[in-house]
């Protein structure tokens, strides 16, 4: 295995989050009954005509001007001929030359290894096809051509992934600029974002390209490495029994972990690409690509480094915040609210977090709104609740979804910071536990949390832990 | 009336604004001579009676409320190429056979919009792919002026049919000349705009970067009337030009002194039969009593024309007639064993043999390892010939030339040699190519076959086009003869 490399290239497919088509009007929602969201040009009806959507050129240069790529003026369209039953035209609108994004670049990290640049040949703009669905219907297909026309970003890296760890890294920060520059919600359940992997193997320290294979439409980040490592795997295994790879196109199963033949380079398309001579070449000018940089959000990379300098983060928790956009708009309304930026950070990626993933749901529909955890995080600061009773709060906040402030008063949470109070506790815990006092005294100094704890629990945590300590050590030092 | 089809576009508008008639006689009148004459030489593939009785009392209760359309009422026949919702489109093939439209293509509604009463669809080559309408799935139609003689093609149909007096004007495509060609061998006025000029939003795709919509009449007055109704920008056609219409019907009357005529050298060394040269020379000597100058012109690449547009044409086309698959609309073969069975059986019984010799070609042209000795060097070839003319275009405002090679010719003529079929657009093409405007009209007869000559000008001159063939109609009377059929 070791002396093996393995070189990868992604093709990576993102839906645009259009209202509408890339050349028609019908609309993208996803999840609409069959064949509802398709209007005529669509279906490609005799006589139809294409009308770029302008909407899919901001977002394309959008994502050029995030990884640094040129962008192509005049940027032209072309037709990508096959037959398929999802293909309504019999083609597909394409870019082959002057795609719109080209030449571009992003970097990646793994595990505190310095950043490797990978390169990212071009994005081109194309439409998507239908879906052929093959097991609703008895010796039938049925064909929905509700996605076809959905805009696509068509993102193809340089072949210079090494790993399926890298790989995966590669994917989440395109996953990472797509959502932060709000051009797609990069759904891969939903096949917002697809990916086709291009792998082969050589000897190390070789510098020619082996054999690849192209393995289809993994839809998740562990597929993609799942995927990716049998695929390595697979081709090492071919290799070191003295046989060669068959350059061809694999479909990798995610329910028994393997790729499998789809179809073999004889078969494969000869596309027979030309200019599509019913769209004009599309002349991009300066004006209009400032323009669209002028509404370009803040990218996680800069976003990362403002978390740092602006709330004095460590670098591992701005790099958590900064990875989704809306993670990190969360955990800045909460600042707001409160005055700990660390204090809020660890509430964000901690108990918030955990919360959200038990019940699997996304930042977006949180039961408990920044405002309230913000001021939630006050009470802790103004000493009104400890760290302790915070953590109830915020169950029940996220139960009953009600305001902090009304569950700490319905509750009784209020911390006791009324030293009488507190002595009153101190005194019966005593009572209740003479022996322990007694071996305390006799030098089992060890049992000094067992009282910080006894007087918290009898006091049902209300106790401010601090005076608690205090006093006890007065008491028991008596 | 009984010779209510003899009237020009201008008098029946004139006649129904004094209420001399009705939309309602006019149309009925048009109805019955198509049920008189149209089995003679099968113009019309879909005739609309109902249809056009119904919005012929529309436009007359339009003239009564003195709201008037400008083609208010007057009957008119669409190729078979314009989308019509909820009508019959075959564009010519077995393979739309059965297709009727959910919508209706932008040419149509605008002479909806305009009035005009719709009388029904022409036949034409399959697919707008031939000269001779012989490729037509509705079989072959005949030249008015003699039986058993091809109207030209593709728009055979919409010429035979405004030759016959079946309609006052009919809608067309050219491609490749099959606007101008037929009109040469029907004796009548067609005119191709220039590219962009006419919306293709439903406009059924031959070659995208070629196709163009017009119209055949019998004057150009009448396509000036026609023209006007059809033209303008469509957000729907990306390739639509976003220009003004200039009011072709006030414009035909301007002068035309001091317009210069080219005539390309490469076009008068052929060797074209003696009354075909004849006819082009009377015409130029009109032209030069009527005040234009006449000049010799250099075209040097022009005779690459029909081989640039025997690559381009069939390769865009291979892609334009893929979504005729059997899948969603139009003939499927009856109980496919699987896909690939249900495609190649679907293409191979619903496309005729000229449509299926073109995305053969096209395909060819396409391919790996051959597209750049084909289809680049077709369009850099093509970019050639534009420039040729952008550079003639500087010294005159016109390019002459005859129409067609020779007149019409008797059917099954050249079905057997593609090559010969495809010369017939040899004077044409080269405007498709360059986007040019063009126009056709009656200069003369052979045997009693009509003769054509064109004429082709820089972009967006329609008007001028218009104007230099009204002037010759007006010194002239060969747009005026009407071929014997009853």
């Amino acid at each position: 295995m070791s002396n093996w490399e393995a070189v990868i290239g992604l093709e990576v497919h993102v839906q645009l989050a259009t209202k509408s088509k890339i050349f028609s009007g019908a609309s993208t929602l996803f999840g609409s009954p069959p064949n509802t969201q398709a209007c005529n040009i669509d279906l490609g009806m005799p006589g139809v005509l294409p009308v770029l959507n302008k909407e899919v050129l901001k977002m394309a240069i959008k994502f050029g001007l995030a990884i640094n790529a040129s962008i192509n003026s005049p940027t032209q369209f072309a037709r990508k001929n096959y037959f398929y039953p999802d293909l309504p035209k019999g083609y597909q609108i394409s870019q082959l030359d002057s795609p719109i994004v080209e030449g571009g670049f992003l970097q990646i990290e793994i595990g505190g290894e310095k950043p490797k640049k990978i390169g990212i040949t071009r994005a081109h703009l194309e439409e998507d096809a239908g879906k052929s669905l093959h097991e609703e219907f008895e010796n039938h297909s049925g064909i929905d051509l509700n996605r076809a026309g959905t805009p696509l970003l068509e993102i193809v890296s340089e072949p210079e992934l090494n790993t399926s760890e890298e790989a995966v890294s590669y994917l989440k920060k395109i996953h990472s600029i797509i959502r932060h520059l709000e051009i797609s919600d990069g759904n891969m359940a939903e096949g917002s974002m697809r990916c086709d992997a291009n792998v082969s193997v050589r000897k190390k320290g070789s510098d020619e390209l082996g054999t690849r294979t192209e393995t289809k439409n993994v839809n998740s980040f562990r597929f993609v490495e799942k995927a990716i490592n049998h695929e390595i795997k697979r081709q090492i295994k071919i290799l070191e029994s003295g046989e060669k790879i068959t350059q061809e196109t694999r479909l990798y199963d995610s329910q028994l972990d393997e790729t499998r033949s789809m179809r073999s380079k004889e078969f494969a398309n000869d596309y027979r690409y030309f200019p599509e001579p019913d769209l004009l070449p599309v002349v991009l000018d300066k004006k209009f690509i400032e323009s669209v940089k002028s509404e370009m959000p803040e990218l996680s990379e800069e976003k990362k480094n403002r978390l740092i300098t602006e709330y004095k983060l460590s670098d591992y928790d701005a790099d958590v915040l900064s990875v989704d956009p809306n993670l990190s708009k969360y955990f800045e309304e909460v600042v707001t609210n409160s005055s700990n930026p660390k204090l809020a950070a660890n509430w964000v990626m901690g108990d918030l977090s955990a919360f959200l993933n038990k019940d699997n749901l996304s930042i977006l529909d949180t039961r408990v709104d920044a405002t309230n955890l913000g001021t939630l995080l006050a009470r802790i600061e103004d000493s009104t609740i400890s760290g302790k009773i915070a953590k109830e709060v915020f169950e029940e906040m996220w139960l009953s979804e009600k305001g902090p402030d009304q569950i700490i008063e319905e509750k009784g949470l209020k911390q006791v910071t009324d030293s009488t109070e507190i002595e009153k506790v101190i005194d019966q815990v005593f009572e209740e536990n003479p022996t322990q006092l007694q071996q305390y005294k006799s030098g089992k100094e060890k049992l000094f949390g067992f009282f910080v704890g006894q007087v918290m629990k009898v006091s049902r945590g209300k106790a401010n832990p601090e005076q608690v300590n205090k006093l006890l050590k007065k008491r028991l030092e008596e | 009336m009984e010779e209510f089809y003899k009237l020009s576009i201008k008098e029946k508008l004139k006649g129904l604004k004094e209420s001399a008639f009705s939309s309602l006689e006019l149309t009925e009148s048009y109805l019955q001579r198509i049920k008189k004459v149209d089995k003679k030489i099968n113009s019309f593939i879909t005739v609309l009676e109902d249809k056009a009785i119904e919005s012929a009392r529309e436009s007359d209760k339009r003239y009564k409320e003195g709201s008037a359309l400008p083609l208010d009422g007057i009957p008119i026949a669409h190729k078979d190429i314009f989308c019509t919702e909820g009508i019959l489109t075959t564009c010519g093939s077995k393979m739309l056979s059965n297709f009727v439209s959910p919508y209706s293509s932008t040419v149509v509604k605008n002479f909806s919009a305009n009035g005009s009463v719709i009388l029904g669809k022409t036949n034409m080559d399959e697919f707008a792919m031939g000269s001779s309408n012989e490729t037509s799935y509705f079989g072959a139609v005949n030249n008015p002026w003699k039986r058993n003689y091809v109207p030209g093609g593709s728009s055979g149909g919409s010429a035979a049919c405004v030759s016959a007096g079946l309609a006052s004007g009919a809608t067309a495509t050219d491609t490749g000349g099959s606007i101008r060609q037929p009109a040469a061998l029907c004796g009548l006025t067609g005119i191709k705009p220039t590219y962009g000029r006419v919306s293709r939003y439903g406009m059924i795709a031959f070659a995208s970067s070629l196709d163009q919509g017009g119209v055949l009449t019998k004057s150009a007055e009448d396509a000036a009337y026609m023209l006007k109704a059809m033209s303008g920008h469509d957000p729907r056609d990306s390739t639509s030009l976003n220009v003004d219409v200039p009011d072709f019907v006030d414009e035909i009357n301007e002068d035309i002194k001091g317009l210069r005529i080219g005539l390309p050298k490469q076009f008068f060394s052929m060797n074209l039969p003696n009354y075909v040269e004849k006819s082009i020379d009377e015409s130029i000597k009109i032209f030069e009593k009527l005040g234009a100058q006449v000049e010799d012109v250099d075209l040097p690449h022009i005779d690459l024309s029909l081989p640039i547009y025997y690559v381009i044409a069939p390769a865009e086309c291979s892609a334009n007639l893929s979504r005729y698959d059997g899948v969603k609309f139009g003939y499927r073969c009856e109980d496919p064993n699987n896909l690939d069975d249900l495609y190649m059986r679907t293409r191979e019984e619903g496309f005729g043999a000229e449509v299926k010799r073109r995305i053969l070609i096209g395909t060819y042209a396409l391919s790996a390892g051959y597209y750049d000795a084909y289809y680049l060097k077709a369009q850099k070839c093509r970019r050639l010939v534009a420039d040729d003319f952008s550079k003639a275009f500087k010294s005159v405002d016109f390019i002459l030339s005859p129409t067609a090679p020779d007149t019409s010719f008797s059917l099954g003529d050249k079905t057997s040699d593609p090559v010969e079929m495809y010369k017939q657009d040899i004077f044409t093409i080269p405007a498709n190519l360059a986007g040019l405007p063009g126009i056709s009209f009656p200069c003369g007869e052979h045997q009693g076959l009509p003769l054509g000559v064109q004429l082709v000008a820089d972009n967006l001159n329609e008007s001028k086009l218009l104007r230099m063939a009204h002037y010759f109609q007006l010194n002239t009377d060969w747009h005026e003869a009407w071929p014997e059929i009853e």
